[in-house]
């Protein structure tokens, strides 16, 4: 079934020394050269650095579509990093919630088929995950839309889809990678706030961005540079901003 | 489960293919026209096969047929004089050893044609009268429609009694019962005793079309119209003279039929210094109508295969393409947890969706063609089940074949490149 959610503080994604070198010609490329990060139950975890120091090659690894050249990467206590193809595939399909910047909808699908995906492929298709699509569908505000096909929603409409679908598996953590980058700022806005709703009920999300708006919105930062983790920031202001949130709802 | 995931992810092909659909027709075409064709040349096959050898069957699968033929021409002209007559032909020594030296042989029947204006009162008609034996009935398998045949009293008392062939009964008497009215053929009176069912089918490959014949007890023939005949031919007078114009063995046991054959043939090369006989034998006719199907269906099926080739090729070719577009939507997939082998069964079930789609209308066209050559060209055609069924498989088969490598190489990409791919 699901995987349940686990009690905050549990670690729940575990990079060593994860190195991932691309070998180009007679130069190799060390696009991750040592990273060690911990992903806790319940975080919320905003990625940033330069462009080309490394944040989509360690989302890439933290999802499971690409594999480390060494290191060790658990997730839930189990070692991952050596599983073969079709192992990792039921990783994703069971663990891991993925948000794409190009919303990434099977265009030819109606939303409910797009919702249904995940599910599809691990036999779990039918009357449960319907509902469950509808369920989600409401959670993200998109209830009467389900017979729709992706061109025929707003940006803003697909990413909360693409939200709702990365949500299907109940999975232990949500990677996003620039999100909202191809949104304008009101629905960056709308989008972020479905992040923040879901980080409240538990959600595990990890988001890689240039913006440090939507870092603000994480409780901490990670900084890369050259394939390694520079610094990591709590980010102390935007507890305050959500205990004021709370304060006043 | 299997059988929804299985529905899931047709409906799911399905709306892919949909999502280009002139792409999608012009590919099923391709594989339309082939096997359309296929089942189309089939039923024409199949329906000339049997009607050759149904014609071959009424011969008489285990009858030996021999016919006397004129010799060829440089042969005549040596003995070209207008008055002598010109012998040639089967004779009654023939069917006397054929009679008591072939042990196989079952029954062996003599006919004699004489061409003869037949008269009803003032009416008359050209007719052939054929002289022959009671079993020449058993021989043909035809039937006594009214009346009585032809028997061994009537041989041997030679009595004037004739027997009409179904045609030859409605043209002498179109009003009347024939049956006890009197024919002249010449100078001769006959009483008409019987008239036999049609026959139809065109027995008349060998001999004159029996449907129209006249027929006379042999004894008869021979006395009143003897062996010589005059044929005005373009202004000159041939005379022929010929004992016997056909002989017909049926042998008992089919097995002994082709070794009597031989054995025939053998008996008539030595006692005849001329080709001046034809020997038919249907089973060997059959044989050889089989072996030309064969030739045929070997013909057709490499033709089938090239047109099915060519379909192959083009839903392969259309499914690199399909792939390549949707590299995209592979990584999606994979990144949603799609193993490689759902990848493989995503892409072959297109291809097979699209190539079992155009079978199934290319069958479906390969059946409404014959009925459409049979109405207009009267041509039979038969339609096999079998036929069909095997080129459905088949094309079902080229879309597994054809799909196999386009879907293969989709499940190989690499997920993180799939995504990045515009
Ligand atoms: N497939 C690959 N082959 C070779 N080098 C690669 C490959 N993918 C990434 N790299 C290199 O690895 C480094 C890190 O790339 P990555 O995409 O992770 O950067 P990024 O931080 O996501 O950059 P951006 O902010 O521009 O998206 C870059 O130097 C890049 O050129
Ligand atoms: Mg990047």
């Amino acid at each position: 079934m699901a995987s349940e959610r686990l009690p905050a503080g549990v670690p729940i994604a575990e990079l060593v020394d994860i190195h991932r070198h691309y070998v180009m010609g007679d130069h190799v490329v060390r696009a991750l050269n040592g990273i060690n990060l911990r992903i806790e139950a319940g975080s919320y975890t905003a990625i940033m650095g330069r462009s080309g120091s490394g944040k989509s090659t360690l989302l890439n690894i933290l999802g499971c579509l690409d594999r480390p050249t060494s290191g060790q990467y658990r997730i839930g206590g189990e070692d991952v990093a050596n599983l073969s193809d079709g192992e990792l595939s039921e990783v994703r399909g069971q663990k891991i919630g993925f948000i794409f910047q190009s919303f990434n909808l099977i265009p030819q699908l109606t939303v409910l088929e797009n919702l249904e995906v995940p599910l599809f492929y691990q036999g779990r298709v039918g009357a449960e995950s319907r509902a469950k699509a509808e369920v989600l569908a409401r959670r993200v505000g998109l209830e009467g839309r389900l017979e729709h096909r992706p061109n025929e929603l707003s940006g803003g409409q697909q990413q909360r889809v693409a939200i709702a679908r990365a949500l299907m598996n109940d999975p232990l953590f949500l990677l996003a990678d620039e999100a909202t980058g191809n949104l304008d700022s009101k629905t960056e806005e709308e989008i972020l706030g479905v992040l923040d709703e879901l980080q409240r009920e538990g959600v595990t999300i990890v988001v890689v961005t240039h913006n440090a708006k939507v870092a603000a919105r994480a409780q901490r930062t990670v900084w890369l540079k050259d394939g390694v983790v520079e610094s990591v920031e709590e980010n102390l202001h935007r507890e305050s901003s959500v205990a004021a949130q709370e304060a006043s709802a | 489960m299997i059988l929804l995931e299985l529905v899931r992810t047709v409906r799911m092909g399905v709306k892919s293919l949909l999502l280009h659909k002139l792409r999608a027709f012009l590919t099923m075409l391709g594989m339309l026209f082939g096997v359309a064709s296929v089942v189309a040349m089939l039923a024409v096959g199949e329906g000339a096969s049997k009607a050759a050898q149904d014609r071959i069957q009424a011969l008489g699968s285990t009858n030996i047929l021999l016919r006397s033929k004129k010799p060829d021409v440089q042969e005549q002209n040596t003995s070209s004089n207008v008055w002598t007559a010109q012998v040639y032909g089967l004779t009654y020594d023939d069917l006397d050893r054929f009679k008591h030296t072939l042990p196989a042989a079952e029954l062996v029947v003599p006919v004699r044609e004489t061409h003869k204006e037949m008269r009803v009162g003032a009416e008359y008609q050209a007719s052939y009268v054929l002289g022959t034996t009671p079993e020449y009935l058993t021989v043909t398998g035809m039937r006594v429609r009214e009346g009585r045949w032809l028997t061994d009293q009537d041989d041997q008392r030679r009595t004037n009694v004739c027997v009409l062939g179904a045609f030859a009964a409605e043209n002498l008497f179109p009003l009347d019962n024939p049956i006890g009215q009197s024919v002249r053929a010449g100078s001769d009176r006959f009483t008409v005793v019987g008239v036999l069912e049609t026959l139809g089918r065109a027995s008349g490959s060998v001999g004159p079309p029996v449907d129209e014949c006249v027929f006379v007890p042999m004894s008869v023939s021979r006395a009143w119209f003897g062996d010589t005949s005059m044929k005005r031919t373009g202004g000159s007078m041939e005379v022929e003279s010929v004992q016997l114009h056909e002989i017909k063995i049926r042998v008992a046991d089919p097995a002994a039929v082709l070794d009597t054959a031989r054995v025939v043939r053998e008996m008539l090369s030595e006692n005849h210094a001329k080709q001046d006989f034809t020997v038919v034998v249907p089973l060997e006719l059959l044989k050889e109508a089989e072996a030309q199907k064969l030739i045929w269906n070997l013909v057709l099926g490499s033709i089938a295969g090239i047109s099915l080739l060519v379909g192959g090729i083009g839903i392969m070719n259309v499914m690199l393409a399909t792939v390549t577009e949707r590299t995209r939507e592979i990584g999606i997939r994979r990144a949603l947890g799609a193993k490689k082998k759902h990848i493989v069964s995503q892409f072959l079930v297109e291809t097979v969706v699209l190539s079992m789609t155009g079978g199934l209308l290319g069958v479906a066209a390969g059946l409404a063609g014959p009925i459409l050559i049979e109405t207009f060209a009267k041509m039979p055609t038969v339609a096999l089940p079998q036929h069909w069924i095997l080129s459905f498989g088949v094309s079902a088969l080229v879309g597994v074949v054809s799909g196999l490598y386009p879907a293969v190489r989709a499940a190989n990409m690499d997920p993180v490149e799939a995504l990045r791919h515009e």
